[in-house]
């Protein structure tokens, strides 16, 4: 198959903690993957060694077919790679715009900010994609006075308007309302539409079902199993998973 | 897009700039506003205990040419201290960037033209200011060292070199009235105006500009937030935080030549003496030692009020013994109202 991002038996350890071993892991061009697996199966692990912030101890990782050598967070940037982490990676104190361009400030070649047009990239982006109509937020507010939800909108908005090919979402539902889940879930139905691909990663099998291609579930640090969403029911799957986190098998 | 909806795009962006309201105003200056009103509010207090000095430009003369020496020195620590680190070494490389001046000075004997020798020292000054900034910065980030512990150590490890290098011995610079560099640097201005201000200024406009709009300045208020999520949105961290090192190294070398040029001496102890007043202003100035806020302005005027408190109190007609009681209580003062104004705003 015509992999965007394939992984080939990447391991990784921390110390004497092996969190990954041997994961080899594809992600085909415009397919949505939702990723299970139990706290500390190793999920967090996997995405950041994807987005270049951990080097894998061992194995390969490709994009389009070729392999990358020392993926740095640039470098994965570079290739298309955006996330949405779970500690949603803000910077509180500071102001929207500087949250939304964090690590990719629009400069002249010798470093200086374009303030103005991140402001109003900014202020474009809020009304059109983040549905943000408070007068309360502007480019200028700091983000820390935001609710989880708009928190949420922020690190999202930012994955998108960098012309992301591949989106990861880790744990993008937590702390969020049931409306803004529900959101979320159409935002991620999107990304298929536009014809990108994603990882999603989330606790709740619901969600995860609902919004994906294909599953894949991991535990302790190894690939489970894998299913298409078409070919099981949401209450197999759980009944699967279920037994994965009691013996460790799916079966 | 189309360049039609670009200039829709643009005319949005305008009008939201436009709907300014002072309480939106206030909240994103509002610690620059604070020490403002704590700046005036001293001022028209010693205009009124003391007329005879403080309504005469003299005493803003003297002011201008003190209070630079450690103003300069202040604005890139307000960058390191935004960044959530710490630099305690900087006494001690303004003197070390003079041990590498007088090295030099002394090392070309051969050159005949004076200016030309003090130049080459001062630029060997800054120069050794510069790697000194990046061993510091070196130590933190690649052995992960809090900064404040580092720079114990390397403030007594080049303070001890001076003194090794320099056997001690202090000694007179009078070759440098000579040359231009002298005046360029310390010298006065139609007579009565201190050069060492017009730097000061300059640096204080440099260091704003790098700070506010330049991605440097960016990545260092990003950094003293959350340096996970500066890290995990892809900056690079580490060099950046070397490079405030270095620039602080730059800088105390820099204030340390104009410090001795302008007593026209060179002491094995330049410097001892500028350790806390420069903190001082950085933290009066509002900067918040957790990091991630902090302004160059605070900076600037939290050290003229430093410089004034001393000068302050003898005019207004206390002893000397009352100045640091008084440094004490307006510091504490200003730093309790940071921390009241920080709450309300954020």
């Amino acid at each position: 198959m015509d992999y965007r991002l394939e992984l080939r038996n990447v391991s990784k350890s921390f110390g004497e903690v092996q969190a990954l071993e041997n994961i080899s892991f594809g992600l085909g061009r415009n397919e949505i993957v939702g990723l299970l697996g139990d706290n500390g199966a190793g999920k967090s692990t996997l995405i950041k060694i994807i987005t270049g912030y951990h080097p894998p101890s061992s194995g390969e990782i490709l994009f389009n077919g070729q392999k990358v050598d020392h993926l740095t967070v640039p470098k994965a940037r570079q290739l298309g790679v955006e996330t949405v982490y779970q500690e949603r990676a803000l910077a509180e104190l500071q102001t929207l715009w500087r949250n939304i361009f964090l690590g990719r400030e629009i400069t002249n070649r010798w470093g200086f900010l374009d303030v103005a047009k991140m402001r109003d990239e900014t202020y474009r982006l809020m009304n059109q994609s983040m549905g943000f109509t408070s007068l309360a937020v502007n480019p200028e507010s700091r983000v820390r006075n935001f609710s989880g939800g708009e928190k949420q909108g922020v690190a999202i908005v930012r994955a998108l308007y960098f012309d992301a090919e591949i989106i990861i979402l880790d744990e993008p539902t937590m702390g969020l309302s049931l409306k803004e889940t529900a959101r979320l879930i159409t935002f991620v139905r999107d990304i298929k539409r536009a014809g990108k691909s994603a990882i999603f990663i989330d606790h709740n099998v619901v969600h995860v079902y609902n919004a994906s291609d294909r599953i894949v579930v991991i535990d302790r640090g190894r690939i489970a199993g894998e299913f298409l969403t078409k070919d099981i029911s949401l209450d197999a799957l759980m009944e699967k998973m279920i037994r994965v986190a009691e013996t460790g098998s799916l079966d | 897009m189309s360049s039609h909806t670009d200039e829709v795009t643009h005319g949005s962006g305008r009008a939201n700039r436009k709907a300014f309201s002072l309480g939106r105003f206030a909240r994103t200056h509002g610690p620059q506003l604070g020490i403002l009103a704590v700046f005036f509010g001293l001022w028209i207090i010693f205009i009124i205990s003391a007329p005879t000095t403080f309504l005469k430009p003299q005493i803003y003369n003297a002011f201008m040419s003190t209070v630079p020496f450690f103003a300069i020195m202040a604005i890139p620590l307000t960058m390191l201290v935004i960044a959530g680190e710490m630099d305690l070494s900087f006494p001690s490389i303004m003197a070390m960037g003079m041990v590498a001046f007088l090295l030099t000075y002394g090392a070309t004997p051969g050159i005949t033209s004076a200016s030309l020798r003090v130049v080459l020292a001062f630029m060997a000054a800054l120069l050794a200011g510069t790697a000194i900034g990046w061993l510091n910065g070196f130590i933190i980030v690649k052995f992960g060292i809090p900064s404040l512990v580092a720079t114990i150590g390397t403030q007594f490890f080049w303070r001890g070199a001076v003194l090794v290098l320099s056997q001690g011995k202090s000694g007179t610079l009078s070759y440098v009235k000579e040359s231009f560099l002298h005046s360029a640097l310390v010298g006065k201005i139609g007579g009565s105006f201190p050069t060492q201000m017009i730097w000061l200024v300059v640096i204080a406009i440099l260091g704003w500009i790098l700070l506010n709009r330049h991605k440097f300045g960016a990545h260092i208020y990003l950094i003293g937030d959350n340096a996970n999520s500066a890290e995990l949105m892809g900056v690079n961290t580490k060099r950046v935080r070397v490079q405030a090192f270095m620039l602080i190294g730059l800088l105390s070398a820099f204030a340390g030549v104009i410090a001795s040029f302008h007593v026209v001496y060179f002491w094995p102890s330049l410097g001892e003496g500028h350790l806390l007043s420069t903190l001082a202003s950085v933290f009066l100035g509002g900067t918040s030692v957790f990091g991630g806020t902090g302004t160059i302005l605070g900076t600037f005027i939290g050290a003229f009020i430093i410089g004034a408190i001393e000068a302050a109190t003898v005019a207004v007609g206390l002893t000397g013994f009352w100045t640091e009681l008084i440094y004490g209580l307006i510091i504490v003062l200003s730093v309790i109202m940071h921390a009241y104004l920080r709450k309300r705003v954020e």
